[in-house]
């Protein structure tokens, strides 16, 4: 049953106050990239807790997905400093790249693409995050780089 | 063209308002011993006297805060360091966080000193998660230097997950009980009931660095600056139709004037001072406007437009961010924001007439005094200065 | 003296306690504001904004509801400012809302359609920003309507704060933000326990219960079914509201007459399978502690009640370890059911598939219940159609009779005599009181130690209640029982009911007997009775339960003459043979997660 045990070592790890049920469910999303029902489930048991009202926390947070999400999670800004400064191109290469639009996944499920509000790089837009890094002053070309990168 | 950029710099950096207090070396150990060595009253004293206004947008009287959880009556305080830095075209606090955290952490330690909390929290918004390593680290250090000489503080760090309404510190108090990030009523105020219902003081990045230097140096070094209402410095985050975006740390009270003299140029339409909760400063009124709390108060958050932009599509834009970012509880908010967006769509379809635009006008005024919290009561800003000085742009 | 805290409200001086509200004081003072998210029942949200004011001297409105009274205030509840506010939130509610009072099922009891009546708002204010939902009519008992939501929380913190069930929670943010089930599943499927309570908190038509009226209307118009319909002991007092009467008076003849009149073919009381069920739990309890106490036996003691619906299916989720915990005893409609597909459809000469049991309910649960897989014992689904006060309300207003001006009746009989024990089965505490009343007299001889057999401590509004009685002169078979201090304990609400059970989980409840029910203040304040409820209007109810025990010739459910009369002719003894087969039932393990 190594399957429970995500759920039961990031309790472990994080404790089973109400007050740790962020980091829990954090610690799942960086794991699995999402919340599926079974480990909200399990989460619920964990902290006692219904599962409605777990549910109701993860989806308060758009970095809490509860649908399945690639292997790499693609960020793409969409506020003004970044819609200004050329979002457009960002969004068309991850389109010709991976035939994806936000919300989507692509076929083979490595990436998943979410338009995002200011990520804090507006000095340098467009910005993205891929997981936790960011990317800035991005071009159509540069992009087209970085999705290789993690292709490979 | 390159010149050019490196002259502007070169003109910001030479301003007689550019002044540099939170990047430059501090010596972090000295601080650290003078906070030990302040009584709590002379930290809230002190703090008092330099005028320091909070810097997360609200401009609350720092020191009220201190003194209101101070007077609380609890074993447990809490002191949170609000990094959740999600206002669009603010990233000043990344880059504190980035460079001169020991000093957050040593502002964290004076307000912990003056209300007499053990325990602090920095709220680090997820789009940072990629500081958490370098940060830690750092508080690691910080933790041991305390426990070495016998300070009974520690700091932590928790991660939000993607919600800008949580940079509110009532919502974000939520978030930390591992809740939605719903606003509460207040009162009661987070001084007197907080963090798991214990006092808690929260302070915007760049308000607790200041707090640390006037530690340092005493309240002159910061109150000489600024002006009567806006005493001191602020780090501005430039960004937009500009050639030098980046991170400035000015002084108070430049009129806008001046401002888009330096960073932007002669096509400079506008200036949102404040993020997408702010205010929209045309050109024409460029001279009249100082920013601080006496003209246009701001977060540091500085977004410049030039005449290429189409206000239609940064009021747009800015609409669409508060319909997604608004935390849904109460209802001129949740229903508003959306009524402001397809209202300004119905009128560019012409589907309503020009006169809805009025209507609009109504709503948002209804929703700056109804709304439950600063999200839903500041929508109005952006979307009245937005609409009242670019109507040729929105209605056409 | 608590302290106190002096402000004034449209120029009016009030003096409030310390902690209250602008909103209390303006009660107080008697100025109507008006409330959507607020219920006195709940915690405070402050979430829908109607209620806001304007304090002298701040621009900002305050929400009345949310913001404490503080001296020297000056409010006003009634500026142009405040009334714009207002219209403009209504506006704005309407603008997402689904606005279809015509065919609602709220419509003339809906708080928003009320407000929107006082206000006038034009409907070309906002744009219609209504998304497309799909009604959720999954369950049995309850239809979930998100098109009609106002997003008040109301029926979310009913769930968490009196029911402490959580089927229901706030999801998303922004303009996603709505009501939800877990993962969005369909309400039978989740936790809910079918209470009903979030349905009568509910200012809408969101939350409403699955009526079956038109199926009631066909089968009494079919020529072929013989209709027979039993009232539970909490209808009666509710009734009254459900036709526009005032709240606190007991209908029973009434309500007879317009059964009756609707074109039942017997109208029988639940009352009189309330005063059945003392006798089989009843008994049941003697023998579970003569086997605990006198042969040792390692039994499920403390006994719970099984009466409330709602509260089984919780038990089933919550705490399906202790299932044995329960009396295996159905509840009063669902022994009346097969009785009357049995004993009485064989006395009268009917076959019972030309049989409709139709039930009317304080309740919402009892329409899960009677769908039960368990519920066929008598080779026919023992209960057809369970309506509620509310439905039963409509019909009476459909058939266009005037209800106030009937004469009374009585119920048919063999199936339709009681006791005062069995109407007390409506308020908590009514079953351990009615149990009690037995119980005492069976092992003693002699009446319930209370003055006028009114077993107080159970009685009334608190959470939870408990009583200690000492059996003293037990009758010679139950010497066991000689000194014994007799442990009850009674909780209303369904979070009242959880410390208990888990007592129980935890092998520490120091109780013989517990009685539930799901909703608080008991069936008089069901899922199914007239709306609105509350503290005053429960008590109102409570009070009219008790006066017609105290009204009633016969008060102890062994005395009632047509029970005594079924186990002589039918059933033989509690706990026999036909008893078991008919009467008690098996309960389910349910997934809590
Ligand atoms: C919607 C909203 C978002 C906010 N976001 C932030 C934020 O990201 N960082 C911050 O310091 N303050 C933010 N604030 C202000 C906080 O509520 C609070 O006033 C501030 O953290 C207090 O610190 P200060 O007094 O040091 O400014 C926000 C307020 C609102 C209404
Ligand atoms: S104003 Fe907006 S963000 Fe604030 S409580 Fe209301 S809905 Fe939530
Ligand atoms: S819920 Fe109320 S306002 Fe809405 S349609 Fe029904 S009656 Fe009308
Ligand atoms: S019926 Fe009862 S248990 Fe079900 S959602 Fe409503 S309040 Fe909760
Ligand atoms: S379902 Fe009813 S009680 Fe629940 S939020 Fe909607 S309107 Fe309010
Ligand atoms: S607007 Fe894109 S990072 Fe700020
Ligand atoms: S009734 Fe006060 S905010 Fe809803």
């Amino acid at each position: 049953m190594t399957e429970i045990n995500i759920v039961k070592d990031a309790v472990k790890k994080h404790g089973r106050k109400r007050e740790s049920l962020m980091p829990v469910l954090q610690e799942i999303v960086k794991q699995e990239n999402y919340l599926s029902e079974e480990r909200l489930m399990e989460i619920a048991k964990e902290f006692d807790l219904s599962s409605a009202e777990v549910y109701g926390v993860a989806t308060f947070y758009s970095f809490l997905p509860v649908k399945p999400m690639g292997e790499n999670v693609i960020k793409v800004c969409q506020t003004i400093v970044c819609d200004m400064k050329g979002k457009e191109a960002v969004l068309d290469a991850i389109k010709d790249k991976l035939n994806i639009v936000p919300g989507q996944t692509s076929a083979d499920g490595k990436f998943s693409l979410m338009a995002v509000n200011c990520i804090g790089q507006c000095s340098n837009a467009p910005a993205m995050l891929v997981n936790d890094k960011p990317y800035i002053n991005l071009t159509y070309e540069n992009v087209v780089k970085i999705i290789d990168e993690y292709q490979s | 063209m390159v010149i050019d950029i490196k002259e502007k710099e070169r003109k910001v950096n030479s301003h007689k308002k550019r002044v540099n207090l939170i990047f430059k070396e501090h010596d972090i150990d000295k601080l650290i011993e003078k906070v030990l060595k302040t009584e709590p009253e002379k930290i809230i004293d002190e703090i008092k006297d330099s005028g320091l206004r909070g810097r997360g947008g609200a401009g609350f009287p720092t020191w009220i805060k201190l003194k209101g959880a101070r007077e609380a009556k609890s074993d447990i305080k809490y002191v949170v360091c609000n990094a959740d830095e999600g206002e669009p075209g603010t990233f000043k606090d990344r880059e504190i966080i980035e460079k001169k955290a020991e000093k957050i952490l040593a502002g964290m330690m004076a307000v912990a000193k003056a209300i007499g909390a053990k325990e602090g929290i920095i709220y680090l918004r997820a789009e940072y998660n990629y500081l958490i390593d370098g940060l830690q680290k750092k508080i690691d250090v910080f933790n041991k230097k305390l426990e070495d000489m016998k300070f009974d503080f520690t700091v932590f760090i928790k991660s939000g997950s993607g919600a800008y309404v949580c940079g509110e510190e009532t919502s974000l108090l939520e978030s930390l009980e591992g809740k939605r990030g719903e606003a509460r009523n207040k009162p009661p105020y987070p001084a007197q009931e907080g963090y798991l219902g214990k006092p808690t003081v929260i302070n915007n990045v760049e308000t607790l660095v200041y707090a640390a230097l006037i530690m340092l140096d005493g309240a002159e070094c910061f109150k000489k600056l600024g002006t009567m209402s806006s005493k001191g410095a602020k780090v501005f985050s430039v960004s937009g139709d500009t050639d030098i975006p980046g991170i400035y740390e000015i002084e108070m009270g430049m009129t806008l004037k001046e401002f888009a003299e330096l960073f932007g140029d002669s096509n400079t339409k506008a200036v949102q001072v404040g993020g997408a909760s702010g205010f929209c400063v045309p050109r024409s009124k460029f001279e009249e406007t100082v920013i601080g709390f006496e003209g246009v108060p701001t977060g540091g958050s500085m977004m410049l437009f030039s005449d290429k932009r189409s206000m239609y599509n940064i009021l747009h834009n800015y609409l669409e961010f508060f319909v997604e970012e608004s935390c849904g509880q109460c209802t001129p908010c949740r229903v508003g924001c959306q009524q402001l967006l397809k209202g300004i769509e119905s009128i560019k379809a012409k589907e309503k007439s020009k006169k809805y635009i009025d209507e609009l006008l109504e709503l948002a005024k209804n929703m700056k005094i109804t709304a439950k919290c600063g999200l839903g009561q500041s929508v109005c800003n952006p979307f009245i200065s937005i609409v009242e000085n670019f109507r040729e742009e929105i209605v056409y | 003296m608590p302290e106190m805290v002096n402000l004034k409200i449209n120029d009016i001086s009030v003096s409030v306690e310390a902690g209250s509200t602008i909103l209390d004081a303006a009660k107080k003072a008697n100025i109507k504001i008006p409330t959507l998210c607020h219920h006195e029942d709940l915690c405070i949200a402050g979430n829908c904004r109607v209620c806001v004011v304007e304090q002298k001297g701040v621009n900002a409105l305050k929400a009345s509801c949310a913001t404490p009274a503080e001296e020297n205030m000056e409010i006003f509840t009634n500026t142009n400012k405040v009334r714009e506010a207002r219209k403009t939130i209504i506006g704005l509610l309407l603008s997402e809302h689904n606005n279809d009072c015509l065919h609602c099922y709220k419509n003339g009891n809906c708080e928003l359609q009320s407000m929107a009546k006082d206000y006038l708002v034009d409907s070309d204010k906002y744009i219609s920003i209504l998304k497309n939902y799909e009604i959720d009519r999954s369950s049995p008992s309850i239809i979930k309507d998100d098109s009609k939501c106002i997003r008040c929380q109301r029926c979310v913190r009913t769930c968490a704060e009196l029911q402490d069930v959580n089927a229901l929670a706030v999801s998303g943010k922004g303009s996603e933000m709505k009501i939800s089930t877990f993962m969005e599943k369909p309400m039978d499927y989740v936790v809910c326990t079918n209470c009903g309570q979030c349905v009568t908190h509910c200012p809408t038509g969101a939350l409403v219960e699955k009526n079956y009226i038109d199926e009631v209307w066909d089968v009494l118009n079919d020529p072929s079914k013989h209709v027979v319909v039993q009232t539970a002991p909490a209808v009666r007092v509710g009734l009254g509201e459900a036709v526009g009467l005032d709240a606190g008076k007991s209908y029973t003849g009434k309500m007879v007459t317009a059964l009756k009149m609707l074109g039942f073919d017997a109208v029988f009381d639940t009352n009189f399978s309330a005063d059945l069920t003392i006798l089989e739990e009843g008994t049941e309890l003697l023998t579970r502690l003569k086997d605990k106490i006198e042969n040792k036996k390692d039994v499920a003691l403390p006994q719970f009640t099984s009466c409330s619906p709602g509260w089984i299916k919780y038990i089933e989720h919550e705490f399906p370890d202790i299932l044995d915990y329960l009396s295996t005893c159905k509840s009063p409609q669902q022994m009346l059911g097969p009785l009357a597909k049995t004993y009485y459809a064989k006395s009268m000469g009917i076959d019972p598939k030309d049989m409709v049991v139709v039930s009317i309910m304080p309740c919402t649960a009892k329409k899960f219940e009677a769908n039960r897989p368990e519920m066929y014992s008598s080779g026919y689904k023992d209960v057809d159609y369970v309506i509620t006060t509310r439905e039963f309300g409509r019909m009476i207003q459909q058939a266009g009779i005037d209800f106030e001006t009937l004469k009374d009746s009585e119920c048919d009989s063999i199936l339709g005599k009681h006791t005062g024990a069995g109407v007390i089965f409506g308020a908590t505490g009514g079953v351990m009181e009615a149990a009690l009343r037995t119980a005492y007299e069976i092992i003693t001889g002699r009446e319930v130690p209370f003055s006028n057999l009114e077993v107080t401590p159970v009685r009334g509004l608190e959470g939870v209640k408990e009583a200690t009685i000492k059996i003293e002169g037990c009758k010679a078979e139950w010497k066991f029982l000689e000194n014994v201090e007799l442990k009850v304990a009674v909780a209303h609400g369904l979070s009242n009911a959880r410390p208990l059970a888990a007592q129980v989980q935890n092998g520490e409840s120091p109780y013989h007997f517990i009685e539930i029910m799901a909703c608080p203040g008991g069936c008089i304040a069901g899922g199914g009775q007239p709306m609105p409820v509350n503290n005053n209007i429960r008590k109102k109810r409570t009070e009219a339960i008790y006066n017609e025990d105290e009204s009633l010739q016969l008060r102890k459910s062994h005395e009632n003459p047509e029970v005594k009369r079924i186990y002589e002719d039918f059933l033989e003894k509690p706990l026999g043979h036909k008893s078991h087969e008919l009467l008690h039932t098996t309960y389910t393990k349910r997934k809590k997660y």
